[in-house]
């Protein structure tokens, strides 16, 4: 007896749940409907954010592709490419040291400028300078940061060279020289250290200079001994992508370090850096398929590693070694 | 660094000061403390002081003396100074002493019925008077050295004439490349820049937005939309002249065929066109569009989709009628920073090949092309000193466009932060 009445009651209940689902979709139906505008749309913003990808894809398979080319010629080696001192592809020496220690010569100079200075620069933004004062030199560093690099290039051959030359003399440094490339490049990468340093610094939260007065620290002990440990990561960061954009850097050098691969360590000599010669080779008719054309991918593909292989350590050490302060 | 605090300054020590000493130790700790605040004091002025170095260099070299010597006597050509004679009696003058020719081609240029009076007693300074520039001074010893100049001038060249010169004049905008620096001028230049970043920005900006959007209104957080934005990062990082490979490999040798106009039979340049440059340009400044929009639309409030959400707005109405708009400044000024980068950057167009020496102006968006900073680095790179001078006026022209676009974006920024 008991059982049939639980029949009945189900299906009752049943039937309840089956009145109230059609009624309410005669009304109204509340779940979502697929919009095909909408989705059409979706489609095509996920298509505008997949060309970056592309891009980067893009980029790869150019320069693997073409760097390949060159080094299955039976003239090129890895070990020839990484070892030899000399760097003519016409000839058969292909050797990218020349151009990668006038890179890194050219790079490190820029380096003794901007570090410092930019460092110095941010410390005094973010720990000395009072509201008014920073919102007056602020700007200024922008304007530096946004010179276009042909007009440092330019500044380096008409002024930094003849300076240099007055100072130790035309013997000693050429015409076209690293220093001069060098020193200058460090003044526009200055700005970047700058910004990104003060970034950092002011993120530092201001209990830590608030705890060091209290225990009667001299503002230059707390900026020091305080802030700057505490903003190292972002500092360490600013300093990498500073590297990675010297590394890059084209138009300073290719006007004004020296055309033509030297091997020489002395800054006041001519040598011409990867950039400067994918530039100058890439500036005139050059032939597709031509060793030349193929060995200038080569050299992009050593300059893309290598300012990745900055901006991912960069990034990693932002990641890793932030403080976290609540 | 070379630490003049006594021991007693650090605390791990648990020795204290006492008496006398702790003036000594005070004093010494405010004296490192002014010195090392010189330090940084004077590494920013360094900066600030590099600036104007730069400025200065270019406007001493943009401004100056000039020696003027004609190869032509005028008064040979004419009883009455040129200056006076009427166009008709010049065009004779014209047509008498250069090649018949060269006379043609000017017809051909422009027909000389067409042309003013300006125009052609240009033409004759130009072609028959040849008047040349035979000395050049900087906008220093112009000043400080007049008498010594003058001088000189006398005893070597008699004849010169001295005369300032702005570097940086009308001619100079309204005149094409020429192969001597004096004729040489800004026009197809400029005209290849503004069509290069006209269209950089018909595709860059959309592009960007889009990528925007779709990165913070339907990924956000998303395995997807975090791997896209690593790899946004690394492409800003990524140098320029690499970009300009890209761009050589692919929109100039392997699309070819349609950027140089091929395809709808015009073909009279390679790949090496505005289009190729422009498309290697939207692809640079794509990273920087993209990374201040999401900021941009990540700054409207959430309120205001919530908002549009309860009034039954679909996902896209929202997004078109409340997050754009609200979010547009941001989006500007970050693209406004793209262009002006667009505009300065020169390794990627040595890359894809702007020409260095080109007269005629870009006609479409398939011609060969020069632009500003590529003139510069031609002119710079050039061995006269004249060249630097007619370089130095370019950068003029360039940093005073780039400054009007930055000012525009600075105006955005505060009307911005002031609707918020």
């Amino acid at each position: 007896m008991v059982n049939t009445k639980d029949v009945t009651m189900d299906q009752a209940r049943l039937e309840a749940r089956e009145l109230a689902r059609t009624a309410s979709a005669q009304a109204i139906d509340f779940r979502r409907r697929p919009r095909l505008g909408e989705t059409i749309i979706q489609a095509l913003l996920f298509i505008c954010a997949a060309i970056s990808i592309l891009t980067t894809v893009g980029i790869v398979y150019v320069l693997v592709r073409d760097a390949l080319l060159f080094f299955k010629l039976e003239e090129v080696t890895l070990w020839k490419f990484f070892t030899e001192t000399m760097w003519a592809p016409q000839i058969g020496a292909v050797g990218i040291l020349p151009l990668l220690s006038a890179t890194l010569i050219t790079s490190l100079i820029a380096m003794l400028v901007a570090l410092p200075l930019g460092l110095g620069a941010a410390i005094y933004l973010s720990e000395y300078a009072s509201q008014r004062v920073r919102g007056l030199l602020k700007p200024i560093l922008e304007i530096l940061a946004g010179v276009p690099t042909v007009v440092y290039g330019y500044f380096a051959l008409t002024f930094m060279t003849p300076v240099l030359q007055a100072l130790f003399g035309r013997d000693t440094v050429q015409v076209y020289n690293m220093a001069s490339a060098g020193l200058v490049m460090g003044i526009m990468i200055l700005p970047l250290v700058a910004s990104m340093s003060e970034d950092a610094l002011a993120a530092v939260p201001s209990q830590l200079r608030e705890g060091a007065y209290g225990l009667g620290a001299t503002r230059f002990e707390t900026a020091v001994r305080v802030v700057l440990p505490a903003a190292l990561s972002g500092i360490l960061a600013a300093f990498i992508v500073a590297m990675s954009r010297a590394v890059g850097e084209t138009m300073i050098v290719a006007l004004a370090a020296g055309a033509g691969p030297a091997l020489t360590f002395n800054p006041f000599q001519a040598a011409e850096t990867m950039t400067g010669h994918i530039a100058r080779i890439t500036s005139g008719d050059i032939s597709y398929g031509s060793i030349q054309y193929d060995s200038v991918f080569a050299i992009g593909l050593a300059l893309f590693v290598m300012t990745l292989i900055l901006n991912i350590i960069s990034g990693s050490i932002v990641r890793r070694f932030r403080e976290v302060y609540d | 660094m070379n630490d003049p605090t006594p021991k007693s300054a650090q605390p791990s020590i648990g020795y204290l000061p006492q008496g006398f000493e702790i003036e000594r130790n005070i004093a010494a700790r405010r004296l490192q403390g002014t010195l090392w605040r010189n330090l940084f004091v004077s590494s920013l002025l360094i900066g600030i002081l590099a600036l104007l170095v730069l400025i200065g260099t270019i406007v001493n070299d943009a401004f100056g003396y000039v020696a003027l010597a004609n190869k032509v006597d005028p008064a040979n050509l004419a009883s009455q100074p040129l200056k006076e004679l009427s166009k008709e009696e010049l065009v004779a003058i014209l047509q008498a002493n250069i090649s018949q020719g060269l006379f043609r081609r000017l017809e051909n240029d422009q027909p000389f019925t067409e042309r003013s009076q300006e125009n052609v007693l240009e033409l004759v300074y130009e072609r028959v008077v040849q008047q040349q520039v035979i000395e050049s001074y900087d906008l220093w010893e112009s000043l400080t050295q007049r008498e010594a100049i003058e001088q000189e001038l006398t005893s070597q060249n008699p004849k010169a004439k001295l005369e300032f010169r702005s570097w940086l004049n009308w001619g100079f905008l309204s005149r094409s490349m020429a192969s001597k620096a004096e004729f040489s001028g800004v026009r197809n230049a400029l005209l290849g820049s503004l069509w290069m970043i006209a269209i950089t920005v018909v595709v860059a900006f959309p592009l960007g937005v889009g990528a925007a959007l779709y990165l913070e209104e339907y990924s956000s957080g998303s395995r997807i939309s975090r791997m896209i934005e690593t790899n946004i990062n690394n492409l800003a990082g990524v140098p320029s002249i690499i970009y300009g490979m890209l761009g050589l490999a692919i929109f100039v040798r392997a699309l070819g065929f349609f950027t140089s106009g091929s395809f709808l039979g015009l073909s009279d340049s390679n790949g090496r066109t505005i289009i190729s440059a422009a498309l290697t340009m939207a692809l640079l400044i794509l990273p920087l569009i993209i990374i201040n929009a999401r900021e941009a639309i990540r700054a409207v409030p959430l309120s205001l989709r919530q908002a549009s959400y309860g009034l039954g707005a679909t996902k896209w109405q929202t997004i078109w009628h409340h997050v754009l708009p609200q979010a547009l400044p941001g989006i500007l000024t970050g693209t406004i920073l793209g262009i002006s980068r667009a505009m300065g950057e020169t390794a990627p167009l040595i890359v894809v090949g702007a020409a260095t020496y080109i007269v005629t102006d870009p006609s479409s968006i398939f011609s060969k092309f020069t632009a500003l900073p590529i003139q510069i680095y031609y002119w710079a790179s050039q061995p006269q000193e004249e060249f630097r001078r007619v370089a130095a006026a370019a950068i003029i022209v360039l940093l005073i466009a780039l400054l009007s676009l930055n000012t525009v974006a600075i105006v955005l920024r505060n009307r911005f932060r002031r609707s918020l």
